[in-house]
């Protein structure tokens, strides 16, 4: 394959995951609502539910409270703009990319904080107490699992000698026994608890409450209405499934194309698809047998993954 | 006639027409005046700097200059770095002298505890900044020595023998003492942080001294060559005794912990471009001291260095940060965050120190090459953030930030340009603090695989540096979301606040030179590779690193597998937010957005008073820090008189004192205090006994000289 | 574990769904004066409820209509916590005094374009408590109704059936 051949395969490469994330985040979401529903012992509003709450808030009139600023209108663009850089730069579909050693795990992780700062400000801006509330709980748990994502990431990218996202992707498909070393393992575990309380899903934060004072990403969010309120919904949908998705590539990358031919390339959006939705599911499963935990314990969930992120790292060290 | 020697030139003849008209032109004419002689003198440190990072070498020896000796100055790449830093400070802070030290304004007049809506601040009339003003920043005194201070700064790095810089490195305290209580007249706290700033500086002094003095000795000469030729001479136990004192020494300048306390005192009563000087530019020199001494003319050392900075650095990242997140003081905020910055840059250079002496130079090289960049970044953020504050200080009267707010449309040029520092300061993309904890961080996780085996210590302090300099990332962003979100976004939470209005155009200027200094910096880091490399030839420990690969717009360092493009990522967030901008008004089809009343869920009109302040806003990590911090609280419930059971007023106020501060320096403050009353009993005022110390001196002196000679 | 269990042995209780109600013409009057469902709210639907001084009759009756049996949410109907993010107003009650300005503020806060349910017959006319000395008035008297629900309190059918006419499911 001819050099420019290798790149228009990596730039479709790139634009069939933002496809990808784009239009399916908000079905995963729609999925996991469902599997909640029918565990529930309900009949479900249908997997394609929040495409359609999308649509009718595009359709709906957009309103900015009394006293707040630029920063209030630019948060949502903000939001969306450093989810959909990170959904770029991932190696969800392949691991060639046009945009190799633009970002590295670090730079993805930092991006993700950048959309919940974006966000906080928003909350804070509008004046009112419960975006403030908001704002300072999800900073706070934020500031608290960042450390606990980072350590995961050095636990990963320390065997591999580097923390450029398809190098790691690629050393695990190379050597598959890695994923179960103890290093990775416990990884895993941190991983996955911050996925938890970044996502904002139980018991860390309840997706679904109308009760202001348990809130913490629903407070930040109560001023914004139609396209702004479409914007944050549709990337918050898609910090989760990109979320799950590096959850997915960084542990268990197979079916991942390693080549930008279009039949691999396809069966690893077929394969991806599939990961996102068992997990989904998984965590909609698991979802169902807890309740929220009070505010003030889930620094404990999170001191206990930084934790199996500092265990990882150490055992990374001495097990090398 | 070499432009390094150009621009000490201008350095030093700047400083000399600064002391002098500063003194003598006329009070409306001052502020201009030493403004534009402290950019002067900045000018010519970022010409020389440049000059020496583009690879010339200078030096001059002048005799007979100095009491004790000659003045030895020579300009290298590490001197050169640090020049450059403290010049483009003094440049910007110069600009915006000239505003914030002009007519007008709140800062300056007693910070109102208790709301912003007494008259005190909001009489038209009496404008007390105006008044206070010719005794404050603006006074003869205080404009004389801003520009001697930037000179002072400047040649520190130039200095090159014990002697020079140790007489350079006094006058840049004592003239920063005397601009720390510029407003001594205005304030009493001043006074207090004046003490504790002139105490904790000149400990470090005689530490320094010591620390150098043995050097000097054992070393056989005082001037820097010297010092690098005897210093292998020296048995091991006097090189760490010399280490551990200039360590303290320049500590305690950088503001590490616990050597910190004069830090938030110091920074939040200067006026506050002296805090944008010092908090940028004068802590800087700390780490610059550390790494000439230790790293140059020490030639490194033994492990446990490495280990001992390393420590003391996390320990100072942690510390400041969590003080910082819970700050309430917009410029203390500032001040703790300083602590936590240098805190980075010390865990940057203890990491090189480590791997240097295990003899990874490759790795040693990245991590002091983040140190230093990180130096440079902190610099730039830091003056913004100051200046910053410093405009709505101008404003408002203001530094708390639970009675600020709303500024962001009534300043919206300092919003927007905090905005910039902010997020420089938390380390997010695309800010520049990014860029500089990305390459420290990709330093730490490199040590597994580059070092093949690391030793137990590495596997063990390796990753909890990491999980410190996460930490600190995470509580960095709480703090700079505060600072920025309470502060300036929202409604005003005083009078004072909504009264506010946007800076002069000087002050905006200066501002506007930072956050421009910001943004090159964040997005082209790259073009500090070939300047670092040569800034790490100097140190002989480290001297093989060629760390940030020049690659064009891509940051890759050499030798480990790791790269990142802030300016893709920047403009990848750029295109992004423009097409969902572009698609958003294809939606809208031109409908406006309606502006409506904050929903109070149906209640009556919100107040100002129900917004979240920074109090509440840090209240769940105060509780979730509750060990570390043991935040004080008070609860005073008012009944009526009629009945204890009927409440009139409740009262809850909650204080986070420095806990260091309060544990550590009581008993050394009373032992000092024991001490000098006792030798007060020494001179109780009789002439006789003064005779006989003058007998018994001399009689000593007398006995010393007979059994020696 | 006795959760799963629990999971499997009661299996789905949501009834099925009756025929959707053709969009006009209803039983027991859903859409009396109501509009069409309007293209943007077709499919989705939320509701902010608020209460303006119901006997909370009505309040049992709407909990049970998103409870599993009735499964409003399979509409595409969800109640939310801010005004903001609602398409139509969920009103029950007789608008009493103290809650007619919160009425009010709140259709203010609905972004067009937006709907009002009157759920009840205290809400149409204030049923046995029309005349009560703080009472201000039936719903239509405060802010615009678009659906009226009749019922003390309606059933969870009726209920249903007039918010389908909404999202068109």
């Amino acid at each position: 394959m001819t050099a420019s051949g290798l790149t228009a395969g990596a730039l479709a490469a790139t634009a069939g995951q933002l496809a990808l994330v784009v239009g399916g985040a908000p079905l995963l979401v729609g999925l996991m609502r469902q599997v909640r529903a029918r565990l529930e012992g309900r009949a479900g509003a249908g997997v394609g539910q929040p495409w359609r709450d999308l649509r009718k808030l595009l359709g709906k009139e957009a309103i900015r409270p009394d006293g707040s600023s630029w920063v209030f209108t630019m948060a949502p663009l903000l939001l969306l703009a450093s989810t959909l850089v990170i959904t770029a730069v991932a190696p969800f579909l392949s691991t060639v990319s046009p945009v190799e050693g633009v970002a590295d795990l670090f730079a993805v992780v930092s991006l993700l904080m950048l959309g919940t700062v974006a966000l906080a400000l928003a909350g804070l801006d509008t004046g009112t107490a419960f975006g403030g509330m908001g704002a300072s709980r999800a900073v706070t748990v934020a500031a608290l699992a960042e450390p606990t994502i980072l350590l995961a990431v050095f636990a990963l990218s320390a065997r591999v000698g580097s923390s450029n996202l398809a190098d790691i992707v690629e050393s695990t498909l190379t050597t598959p026994a890695q994923v179960l070393s103890p290093a990775s393992l416990l990884a895993a575990v941190a991983f996955a608890v911050v996925i938890i309380a970044e996502a904002g899903r139980l018991p860390v934060d309840n997706p679904a409450t109308h009760l202001e004072l348990t809130m913490i990403h629903e407070a930040m969010v109560l001023e914004y209405a139609g396209r702004d309120l479409a914007m944050i919904e549709l990337a918050s949908a898609m910090r989760l499934t990109v979320l799950l998705g590096l959850g997915a590539n960084l542990f268990m990358p197979w079916g991942i194309a390693t080549t930008v031919a279009p039949l691999p390339l396809l069966g690893a959006a077929v394969v991806f698809a599939v990961k996102l939705g068992v997990l989904g599911a998984g965590l909609a499963v698991f979802e169902v047998f807890v309740a929220k935990w009070r505010l003030f314990r889930v620094p404990e969930l999170l001191a206990g993954s930084f934790l199996f992120g500092l265990l990882a790292v150490s055992a990374s060290f001495f097990l090398a | 006639m070499s432009l390094i020697g150009a621009g000490l030139g201008v350095i030093a003849w700047g400083a000399i027409a600064g002391v002098t008209l500063g003194a003598l032109a006329p009070s409306r004419a001052r502020a201009l005046v030493a403004g534009v002689l402290t950019s002067v003198v900045g000018a010519g440190g970022v010409l020389a700097g440049l000059a020496a990072l583009g690879g010339q070498g200078w030096s001059l020896t002048v005799t007979d200059l100095l009491p004790l000796g000659a003045m030895t100055l020579a300009v290298d790449a590490l001197s050169g770095a640090f020049l450059l830093l403290v010049g483009a400070v003094a440049v910007a802070v110069g600009v915006y002298s000239v505003g914030y030290t002009g007519p007008g304004g709140r800062h300056g007049a007693e910070p109102d505890a208790t709301s912003g809506d007494t008259t005190a601040l909001a009489g038209p009339s009496s404008e007390p900044g105006a008044a206070g003003h010719a005794e404050g920043a603006a006074s003869r005194t205080a404009q004389s020595a801003l520009p001697l201070f930037v000179a002072a700064m400047l040649l520190v790095p130039a200095a090159a023998s014990v002697s020079t810089l140790l007489v350079l490195w006094e006058l840049m305290a004592l003239t920063s003492l005397v601009l720390v209580l510029a407003e001594h007249r205005l304030r009493a706290s001043v006074r207090d942080a004046g003490l504790w700033y002139a105490g904790m500086t000149h400990a470090g002094l005689v530490a320094i001294m010591l620390g150098l003095v043995v050097f000097a000795a054992g070393a056989g000469g005082e001037s820097f060559t010297a010092l690098r030729a005897g210093s292998g001479d020296l048995s091991p136990g006097t090189r760490s005794l010399v280490f551990v004192l200039i360590f303290i020494g320049f500590g305690s300048k950088a503001g590490m912990v616990p050597l910190h306390v004069w830090l938030p005192r110091a920074h939040s009563e200067a006026p506050s471009h002296v805090s944008a000087l010092m908090s940028a530019a004068m802590v800087s020199l700390g780490l610059y001291g550390l790494i000439r001494v230790g790293f140059d003319l020490l030639g490194g050392g033994p492990h446990w260095w490495g280990l001992l900075v390393l420590t003391v650095g996390g320990l100072s990242a942690l510390y400041g940060v969590l003080q910082a997140s819970v700050a309430v003081d917009l410029k203390r905020l500032l001040a703790y965050s300083t602590t936590e910055n240098v805190g980075l840059m010390l865990i940057g250079v203890g990491a090189a120190g480590m791997f240097a002496a295990d003899g990874n130079r490759i790795l040693a090289g990245v991590l002091m090459a983040a140190a230093v960049l990180h130096a440079v970044n902190h610099a730039a953020f830091k003056t913004l953030l100051f200046l910053g504050a410093g405009s709505v200080l101008r404003a408002t009267g203001l530094r708390d930030l639970d009675l600020l707010g709303g500024l962001a449309r009534r300043m919206p040029v300092t919003t927007a340009l905090f905005a910039v520092g902010a997020l420089g300061a938390a380390a997010l993309p695309p800010g520049n603090g990014f860029v500089s904890e990305w390459v420290l961080l990709q330093g730490l996780i490199h040590s597994v695989t580059a070092t093949g085996s690391p030793s137990v210590v590495a596997a063990l302090s390796i990753p909890l540096a990491v999980g410190v300099v996460a930490l600190t990332a995470g509580l960095g962003m709480v703090t700079f979301v505060k600072a920025f979100g309470v502060g300036f976004l929202a409604r005003p939470r005083s009078t004072v606040a909504a009264a506010a209005s946007e800076s002069p155009l000087t002050m905006r200027a200066g501002m506007f030179l930072a956050a421009a200094a910001c943004a090159g910096l964040a997005l082209a880091p790259a073009t500090a590779g070939a300047p670092l490399t040569r800034l790490l030839r100097v140190l002989p420990s480290v001297r093989d690193g060629a760390p940030l690969a020049d690659s064009g717009i891509a940051l890759r360092l050499a030798g480990i597998a790791g790269s990142m493009s802030p300016l893709l990522i920047a403009l990848g967030l750029l295109v992004a937010g423009a097409s969902v901008a572009a698609l958003a008004r294809r939606v809208a089809q031109g409908r406006p957005r309606r502006v409506a009343q904050a929903w109070g869920s149906g209640g009556a009109r919100l107040d100002p008073r129900m917004e979240y302040t920074a109090t509440s806003f840090a209240e769940p990590l105060t509780r979730v820090f509750d060990d570390v911090l043991r935040p004080e609280h008070d609860i005073d419930v008012t009944p009526y008189v009629e009945s204890r059971y009927l409440i009139e007023s409740v009262r809850f106020r909650q204080r986070v004192p420095d806990r260091l501060e309060a544990r550590l320096y009581p008993p050394l403050l009373a032992a000092a205090t024991r001490w000098g009353q006792w030798s007060r009993r020494l001179a109780n005022g009789s002439v006789h006994r003064y005779l006989a110390y003058g007998f018994v001196g001399l009689l000593s002196v007398l006995i010393v000289v007979g059994i020696s000679g | 574990m006795s959760v799963l269990r629990k999971i499997i042995r009661t299996g789905r209780v949501a009834e099925s769904a009756p025929q959707a109600p053709p969009a006009s013409a209803d039983a027991e009057g859903a859409d009396r004066s109501g509009p069409e469902p309007v293209a943007p709210l077709s499919g989705s639907v939320q509701l902010r409820h608020v209460d303006a001084g119901s006997c909370n009759g009505c309040e049992l009756e709407i909990a049970s209509a998103f409870g599993p049996v009735y499964d409003a949410e399979r509409y595409g109907l969800r109640l939310v916590a801010s005004p903001r993010h609602a398409d139509a107003l969920l009103v029950t009650g007789p608008v009493t005094r103290n809650m007619a300005d919160p009425l009010r503020k709140t259709y203010e806060a609905t972004p067009a374009p937006r709907r009002v349910v009157a759920v009840g017959d205290c809400a149409l006319n204030c049923g046995v408590f029309a005349g009560g000395h703080g009472v201000e008035g039936a719903v239509a008297d405060v802010i615009p109704v678009d659906v009226e629900v009749p019922g003390c309190p309606p059933t969870p059918d009726v209920l249903i059936a007039a918010l389908r006419g909404l999202t068109g499911r």
